[in-house]
């Protein structure tokens, strides 16, 4: 009889994080936030909060999440210079959970 | 701001200049609980039956029938004075609908603004909200974000917005009467409650040039310009400056004072344009030195002063 050493083969899932800033530093302050759970445990959803979860998108980086997208610096269309849009500062940050993990821990 | 600063007129309670300003600031305008309580029952078993169609631009005289829902609530005398304030006589119904979230049931809606992209800088729409009943946080009530309706997006195009600091979830007494512009990002939140919510909105559309409106008498007043250079907590720290810049331009739409700025001349500044010429004030004679200036030859072309800097831009 041999043992069987093979690890568990992870399920992975993925938890998105979208950080809104001040500026296109990623140390300045969030003014907006969304959530995303591909876990399924939880269901974000809008208006669901009004604090956010970090003050910095730095602060979501000491807590685990990884960046994964941060948006371009693109200058104004000519003639659109004054006009306001979309926010500009967008960051998207990563969990991976481990769903075969009993306690269904973040691996990164 | 409080009921005091609206001025009774006969066709209604007009707005004043500062709150005008602020609805140019903020997008929207709220009336808590001006509909009497016997309207607010009436109005759930209304709502609760349905309310027919009205075609696209029928003037609001015509739209309704006399005696009808409806037609009372649109001659409350604060709703009227501000509709009157905000889009003139007899406007045209867009469209009306009555919104019902169930209990424990359906989604949150995307953040949106409704129809389509809308970018007139002279002239607006204004939804109509009316609230029947107390609404808690469970229940739902409209979420809408300060400020947010001279942003450029299209509809939908702002769902990945879950939520912005300084947002609004609405929380109000039964009565509560809601102006938003037609740009504002709103969108219904999800009822967690155990109790069905109503809501009856109606879409207005201007007939006449909507200038000076409201109650002018405190035009003046420095809290108008107070009111427009309002800062909201989500706005980044650039585009906070054109969202002034913006409002700037509307208010000067909204009063025919092309002069307008604020404190910091947002507008002014980056419109300069001098004539040729110098100012004759500042101008050397010809062939004297100016005091404290050489000579020169040759002048160089007229330029404007330079604008003093703000010690706002220290930021």
């Amino acid at each position: 009889m041999t043992l069987d050493t093979t690890p568990p083969v992870p399920v992975l899932r993925q938890r998105v994080l979208v950080l809104y800033l001040s500026t296109s530093a990623l140390d300045s302050p969030v003014v907006g936030w969304s959530r995303y759970d591909g876990t399924g445990r939880t269901s974000p959803t809008t208006g669901d909060s009004d604090e956010p979860p970090y003050e910095t998108g730095v602060a979501a980086l000491l807590d685990g999440w990884r960046l994964i997208q941060a948006a371009q610096l693109i200058p104004p269309y000519p003639g659109g210079e004054y006009d306001v849009s979309f926010l500009k500062h967008e960051f998207v940050f990563e969990q991976l959970v481990d769903m075969s993990a009993a306690d269904g821990s973040v691996t990164g | 701001m409080t009921e005091t600063e609206v001025t009774k007129n006969p066709g209604g309670a007009l707005l004043s200049s500062v709150r005008m300003a602020r609805f140019v600031a903020r997008g929207s305008l709220r009336l808590d609980a001006v509909v009497p309580d016997e309207m607010n029952a009436e109005a759930l078993r209304v709502l609760a039956r349905g309310m027919a169609p009205v075609p696209y631009g029928t003037p609001v005289s015509q739209a309704y029938a006399q005696g009808s829902f409806a037609q009372r609530l649109l001659e409350l005398p604060q709703v009227a004075g501000a509709l009157y304030s905000l889009v003139g006589g007899e406007p045209a119904i867009d469209h009306h609908a009555v919104h019902i979230r169930e209990p424990h049931g359906g989604e949150a809606q995307p953040l949106h603004a409704d129809a389509i992209i809308d970018v007139r800088q002279d002239a607006f729409d204004v939804q109509l909200m009316y609230y029947p009943q107390d609404v808690t946080l469970e229940m739902g009530g409209t979420l809408s974000v300060p400020g947010s309706h001279l942003r450029r997006t299209n509809e939908t195009d702002t769902g990945r917005y879950q939520n912005l600091r300084g947002q609004d979830r609405l929380v109000c007494p039964a009565g509560t009467v809601v102006f938003l512009h037609h740009g504002l990002w709103h969108g219904g939140r999800r009822n967690d409650s155990d109790t069905v919510r109503y809501m009856f909105k109606i879409r207005f559309a201007p007939r006449e040039r909507q200038r000076l409106l409201w109650d002018t008498a405190d035009l003046h007043d420095p809290r108008v310009r107070t009111e427009l250079d309002a800062q909201f907590p989500w706005y980044e720290q650039a585009a906070g400056r054109l969202e002034r810049y913006n409002r700037v331009l509307l208010w000067r739409e909204l009063t025919g004072d092309a002069a307008f700025d604020l404190v910091d001349p947002w507008v002014t500044r980056v419109t300069n344009r001098p004539a040729a010429g110098r100012p004759a004030a500042g101008r050397p004679a010809a062939g004297r030195p100016a005091a404290g200036r050489p000579a020169v030859e040759n002048p160089a072309p007229a330029t404007a002063p330079a604008p003093a800097r703000s010690e706002e831009d220290a930021a």
